[in-house]
């Protein structure tokens, strides 16, 4: 295993761990900052990964260090409870015995500070519910009770496995929004295991895509959802995100105008302020490619780009081409015979025919 | 006064040996039940059967046994000869110890099952929370695992409030000493006492149902938890 100098920013791990039918073999240098997707089919080792880099799983010869300390190598094993993390498991798993008062302060420093937990409890919507029984919460409410817990023990770095895979997705919806502003102000690093590119999209900052214990790539978030040459992880799902700013509204056709490096983009009209910022999501079955500029087209976002590679996808009649908007990205699904017709070779110039953006914010 | 001093006597040696044998039992057979429920180690399956032996041995085999060992001449009796304590055999405590072993499956198997229907989860998530092991155990297994250590307190109680045939290998029949209610009964139904036997018959009758019925009435309880 190839030995790299632990660093004191970002998450290294080095592991290797073999089951009778399944092998995780893992090298990762991650990010300090910001969110981590560990993405892939179930059974892929993002899980096990997880719980490794959590102490809850021990791979013998693992070398883990985060932010410069050191959590495993060849002589130290530091146990889960002497690690300074907090951990959001699938279900819940509060306390059944205890209060959510009491489930929340059992995992905070001795100091227990009260102003500390009800600020936490504000943040994440449960200020009424601290004198409740965890049965009597629904699912959604554990989950941001447990997210609540896990931030009290005032972690270096949060751990999240699926904690949205168990709800429906109406509780989905209604726990999205702590999770997107947990992105936006957490200080610590946060590594997200999912297996929903919808999650991943808007959550993530990084992406390591994973499959039979391998990981196939690992790199920012719109690199690795624009590169064609990995296995089609996402199939019907490809496409890009956008982190945009909102530029200006037009009062008049009720629409706002999103600017990002290469371009802009017209949504139905957002109730933010000029100068917010906004991801998107442009699906690749939502671009279509055209040699010169449509005027008589009912599509507002045209943007200009070049194209930079293509690639197969799961249905042989289409192609997935890669673009280049002056730096940004995109994906295009197109069929093989538009692609043989309008001779789209690496280095021509097209105008992208954006008929939906998914606002994400 | 529907009992004689003698059966009262009895009753007393009897609360007192089984209350003395489940605090012992609650000690040592809570490690046990843990490592039984937690362990993956080969030895599981031995130490698991050698735990319920008492469950299908005729108790006067357990006794048997025992008395070799506790005897002048056995290892237990030459290691407390030695102590200074003499042989345990016709001694109370030599009956703590042989109601310890017949008992040990009844603190242990309800306990084990509760501690294996808790899963790792509770335990992975206190250890998140910064909960050491030893923290851990007390602050979420003992609490998750309470019904199972109610039925098992209860069961073994009960159970050696019940026991016989130990009882007459081991302790004899030694009034104040080694003659609980059990033993006092076969005295009574020896001696055509069928008056007196009745009663502390019936005294026990209501007693093991009480014990029954508490258990079948917590059960629903012990569900939710």
């Amino acid at each position: 295993m190839p030995q790299t100098a632990p660093k004191n920013v970002g998450i290294q791990i080095q592991l290797s761990l073999a089951y009778p039918a399944f092998r995780l073999e893992v090298d990762l240098d991650l990010p300090g900052r910001g969110v981590t997707a560990l993405f892939g089919h179930s059974g892929s080792g993002k899980t096990t990964l997880l719980r490794c880099l959590a102490g809850l799983e021990r791979a013998p010869q693992a070398r883990i260090h985060v932010n410069g300390q050191c959590w495993q190598d060849g002589r130290h094993f530091v146990p889960t409870h002497k690690r300074a993390l907090g951990y959001v498991f699938q279900e819940a798993s509060l306390f059944p015995h205890l209060s959510v008062r009491k489930n929340l302060t059992f995992g905070q420093p001795a100091s227990k500070d009260k102003t500390e937990l009800e600020a936490m409890a504000e943040r994440l919507g449960i200020a009424h519910l601290l004198d409740r029984e965890p049965e009597r919460l629904s699912g959604g409410e554990r989950q941001r009770v447990a997210i609540a817990r896990a931030l009290l023990t005032r972690p270096q770095i949060l751990l999240m496995d699926e904690p949205l895979a168990a709800l429906d997705l109406k509780r989905k919806q209604e726990i999205l929004p702590y999770l997107e502003r947990l992105h936006d102000e957490l200080e610590i690093p946060l590594v997200y295991v999912s297996h929903s590119p919808d999650e991943v999209a808007r959550l993530a900052d990084h992406l390591v895509l994973m499959n039979e214990g391998q990981v196939v790539a690992s790199g920012p978030l719109q690199e690795t959802l624009a590169r064609i040459d990995l296995p089609a992880a996402f199939a019907d799902d490809a496409g890009v995100v956008l982190d945009t700013t909102l530029g200006a509204h037009d009062e008049e056709d009720r629409l706002s105008r999103l600017d990002f490096p290469g371009g802009h983009l017209f949504v139905s009209q957002q109730s933010r302020p000029i100068g917010h910022k906004l991801r998107c999501r442009i699906h690749a079955r939502d671009v279509s490619l055209a040699l010169e500029k449509q005027h008589d087209t009912s599509i507002l976002n045209l943007v200009p780009a070049h194209v930079t590679g293509y690639a197969d996808t799961d249905n042989p009649a289409n192609v997935l081409v890669r673009l280049d908007a002056s730096g940004t990205p995109l994906l295009a699904r197109i069929t093989r015979r538009s692609l043989r017709i309008l001779d789209l070779q690496p280095g021509k110039p097209v105008w992208a025919q954006i008929k939906a953006v998914a606002l994400l914010d | 006064m529907l009992l004689t001093d003698n059966d009262l006597q009895a009753i007393w040696l009897t609360v007192r040996l089984a209350g003395i044998v489940t605090l012992i039992l609650l000690v040592i057979g809570t490690p046990i039940a843990w490592w039984l429920a937690r362990s993956r180690s080969w030895w599981k399956g031995p130490v698991g059967a050698v735990v319920a032996l008492p469950l299908v041995l005729p108790p006067s085999v357990l006794g048997f046994y025992l008395l070799l060992a506790m005897g002048p001449n056995g290892p237990v009796g030459k290691f407390t000869d030695w102590l200074g304590l003499g042989a345990l055999p016709f001694t109370f405590w030599g009956l703590v110890i042989a109601s310890v072993f017949y008992s040990l499956p009844f603190m242990v198997q309800p306990v084990q099952n509760a501690f294996e229907a808790m899963g790792e989860r509770p335990l992975e998530a206190a250890a998140t929370l910064r909960a050491s092991p030893l923290a851990a155990f007390f602050k979420v297994a003992l609490p998750l695992a309470l019904p199972g250590f109610l039925t098992a307190g209860i069961l073994t109680f009960a159970h050696t409030v019940g026991e016989f045939g130990v009882v007459l290998m081991i302790g004899g029949n030694i009034p104040g000493v080694t003659r609980v209610a059990s033993v006092q009964i076969y005295d009574h139904v020896e001696a055509l006492e069928y008056l007196h036997a009745h009663r502390l018959s019936a005294v026990m009758l209501v007693f093991s149902f009480l014990v029954l019925l508490a258990l079948y009435v917590w059960r629903p309880d012990s569900k939710k938890a």
